[in-house]
């Protein structure tokens, strides 16, 4: 090839460059926002139960094994949508998942859970979005992935279905439930 | 035809009516957040229109109806009357929701492309402008041959012709 034709190939390289940053950037979804809080301890709080008032629910339960944090409430569509599937992993894959009933009111998150079931070992109450702002919530359905020592390991913005709970939740929870990938 | 018509005009006026009743929503969300000092409520004014909602991302903390915006505004407005100061406030949200909160990305090693890319990009399309013009300017102008020459002489004399 002739020094021309090369020179002529410069142009065609920097419009394939640029293309290719473009279509990686329209790839990208603008609504997931990466979570300062990961890899950091998780927010303390004081919340209560949605089921028992009287019952307050702190960090520590978080402590001793690897739990899914799902922020959730009844007004959420999205949220409902991945209620079966939060119901099989809890049935199938004894990972524990803890609710973060956001911005709701108690009858009608108690409503939900009676009409489609509760995939929650427990579930923390939080009208006010009182601890919701400390964990850097601003959405609903939102899940946290908290490891046995109550540092946030990962943050899926949005539902989790199918999919998303074998390529992106279930290697991390394994990962930091035994020590194995 | 007329009922139509008449059906049109009043869907659209119930459209510009719906429009004109939710457009000025914005302006009452900050007025119930004032302080005793008016430069504080300014601070306080300017700081929320400064700060990006993480809902609908193209609206500042000030003017969405959100229900995080309004969650946050509240938090804001408590974190000001306890008297902590703007970047007090600034980091305890950056803290919980990262950079994105901001508008304007903070300088470190991540961001430096974001700030310095595009003039990256000035300098190496001047660069380029530059060069071409330069060499443009280098090259030698080629004489013509015997029978270019001639050719040249010939075009010349008939234009001349044609003016006479």
């Amino acid at each position: 090839m002739n020094t021309s034709a090369k020179r002529a190939l410069i142009p065609l390289g920097i419009f394939l460059a640029l293309a290719a940053l473009l279509f990686y950037g329209l790839q990208l979804d603008p609504r997931k926002i990466p979570s300062p809080l990961v890899d950091k301890p998780a927010p303390e709080f004081s919340l209560p139960d949605l089921k028992d008032p009287n019952q307050t629910l702190t960090r520590d339960i978080l402590i001793g094994q690897v739990s899914l944090v799902n922020v959730w409430a009844s007004w959420c569509p999205s949220c409902r949508q991945e209620h079966a599937e939060l119901m099989r992993i809890a049935r199938e894959h004894g990972v524990r998942v803890i609710g973060f009933n956001w911005k709701d009111t108690r009858p009608e998150a108690l409503a939900m859970l009676q009409r489609y079931g509760d995939p929650y070992t427990v579930s923390l109450y939080d009208p006010d979005n009182q601890a919701g702002i400390d964990w850097g919530i601003y959405g609903a359905p939102e899940t946290f992935i908290v490891d046995a020592e109550g540092i946030i390991r990962h943050k899926r913005v949005g539902p989790i279905d199918a999919q998303v709970w074998a390529e992106e939740i279930r290697p991390i929870v394994a990962r930091y439930q035994g020590g194995k990938p | 035809m007329i009922r139509t018509q008449t059906q049109s005009l009043a869907a659209a006026l119930m459209l510009a009516g719906a429009l004109l009743t939710t457009a000025p929503a914005h302006a009452f969300t900050l007025e119930e957040f004032t302080f005793e000092d008016p430069a504080r409520t300014q601070e306080f004014r300017d700081l929320t229109g400064e700060l990006r909602c993480l809902v609908c991302q193209n609206e500042s903390l000030a003017g969405s109806q959100a229900g995080v915006a309004q969650d946050l505004r509240k938090e804001i407005y408590r974190m000001m009357q306890e008297g902590r100061s703007r970047q007090e406030v600034i980091d305890f949200l950056v803290e919980r929701y990262g950079d994105f909160v901001l508008y304007e990305p903070p300088l470190r090693p991540s961001t430096l492309i974001l700030w310095f890319g595009p003039f990256l990009f000035v300098g190496f399309g001047a660069y380029l402008l530059a060069r071409t013009l330069q060499r443009k300017k280098a090259e030698p102008e080629q004489d013509l041959s015997e029978a270019e020459r001639a050719r040249l002489q010939q075009l010349l004399a008939q234009t001349g012709d044609q003016h006479d």
